[in-house]
């Protein structure tokens, strides 16, 4: 009889009784379910395919971009520049909140139209808030004599490719 | 006479005592059951301090806001009949709404004018709350739901502005998200999920239109019912003369210890 009530106050202070046990059982599989969900939903929530264009472009013959000129492909968000050193390709898009910059010929700079940043030819910061200079894009010259560009791998500057 | 005289008549009709179980009479505790039994009124106290009633208690800002919440959602359902929420269709859809439809361009300007009035009148309401002292406790959790409110009304500006596809759009857009990405560490991710791709385009706008049209605006009445539930459970609209003596004996005192 003594031992009974010994086991019963042993279990009450060191063991679950039945409603704990259920109430622990119960939050943690609340609390699984709910790390899946989280899961779920941010595999959910990032497409594994995107219709994106692809970041390689085709730009043409190198003879089509007169010595001294600086292109901009809109939908590209790229210009090729044709320097005295050779071609290079810098990222026509601003680093500071990702607007379209324009070349700008009467001052001989890049210009950005949203917050004012400016930027030289090679891609260095003039003045504004852009944090880091425009990169250059990696380019090369295809088995058909085209200038390619891949707009998503970053170059260090000064890499010409000459012709 | 005669028409009041048949409204009694209808109001103790069959039919409308199984609508309204609140009875006919016009004693307080008929009126109280009336607003007390009305699934819509039941959030609201069921008296009234007669001074907040008046244009100065409040200048009815948290109403005027609420009335250009419910302008929205009805001018934007009937938008949604004639806006698709693809490249390039959404563009000339809008074109379409200001040009074409009837009644097309004064839908879409009252819902744009409306989504201005409702930002500028969030912010008006929260300065004369606080002005008032009004977000003082018993309801510092009221005020913390006006800020959810209030961060759900700039992001429903925001989610709206992409909709009409033109470049003001766009590049608002770019812009905006770009600031996500400036969150340490998660910023790309965030960037990435909030897109649906690493560009603004078709993924995108899809996105901001569920969020505009669906997400944004249930959460918004989820706490807006919450917001209207919360001033009757802490005491009716806040009135300094009528505060409890206790309540306003530590006020004074609070401000006494402040003032050097």
């Amino acid at each position: 009889m003594s031992d009974d009530k010994k086991n019963v106050a042993s279990r009450a202070s060191n063991d679950l009784n039945r409603r704990q046990f259920f109430a622990k059982l119960g939050l943690g599989s609340l609390s699984i379910a709910a790390a899946g969900t989280a899961v779920f939903a941010y595999q959910f929530l990032s497409p594994n395919v995107l219709f994106e264009p692809s970041p390689v472009i085709n730009v043409g013959k190198p003879g089509s971009y007169p010595l001294d000129s600086v292109t901009l492909y809109v939908n590209s968000g790229i210009y090729i520049i044709h320097a005295k050193e050779g071609f290079f390709s810098l990222s026509a898009v601003c680093t500071h909140l990702g607007c379209l910059t324009t070349w700008k010929p009467e001052l001989g700079m890049i210009a950005c139209p949203c917050h004012g940043s400016k930027f030289r030819q090679s891609g260095e910061k003039i003045e504004g808030p852009a944090p880091k200079p425009l990169p250059w894009k990696r380019m090369w010259v295809s088995d058909d004599g085209d200038l390619m560009v891949d707009r998503a791998t970053d170059v260090r500057p000064m890499q010409f490719v000459r012709v | 006479m005669e028409t009041s005289h048949y409204f009694e008549q209808l109001r103790r009709s069959r039919i409308w005592r199984s609508i309204f179980r609140s009875g006919t009479g016009t004693s307080t505790l008929h009126r109280s059951l009336a607003i007390q039994q009305n699934v819509f009124l039941h959030l609201f106290s069921t008296k009234v301090r007669r001074r907040m009633l008046s244009f100065s208690a409040t200048w009815y800002l948290g109403t005027l806001t609420f009335g250009t919440f419910l302008l929205l959602v009805a001018t934007g359902i009937l938008l949604m009949l004639y806006y698709h929420p693809s490249i390039p269709q959404a563009y000339a859809d809008t074109k379409d709404l200001q040009f074409i439809v009837s009644s097309g361009l004064f839908l879409r300007n009252l819902h744009r004018w409306s989504a201005h009035a409702m930002v500028f009148l969030v912010f008006a309401h929260m300065f004369k709350v606080f002005y008032r002292g009004a977000h003082r406790p018993p309801r510092e959790f009221n005020w913390v739901i006006g800020i959810i409110l209030l961060l759900i009304t700039l992001l429903l500006s925001y989610t709206g502005y992409l909709l009409p596809w033109d470049q003001l759009a766009f590049w608002a857009i770019t812009v905006g998200s770009n600031i996500a990405s400036a969150v340490p560490l998660l910023g790309n991710k965030i960037h990435f999920l909030l897109l649906g791709g690493n560009a603004v385009n078709a993924n995108a706008l899809l996105r901001f239109y569920v969020l505009h049209c669906m997400i944004l605006p249930l959460t918004a009445i989820f706490f807006i019912a919450i917001h209207f539930w919360r001033i009757r459970k802490d005491g009716g609209l806040y009135a300094h003369s009528s505060e409890p003596t206790a309540v306003r004996a530590r006020v004074a005192a609070a401000t006494l210890r402040e003032v050097p």
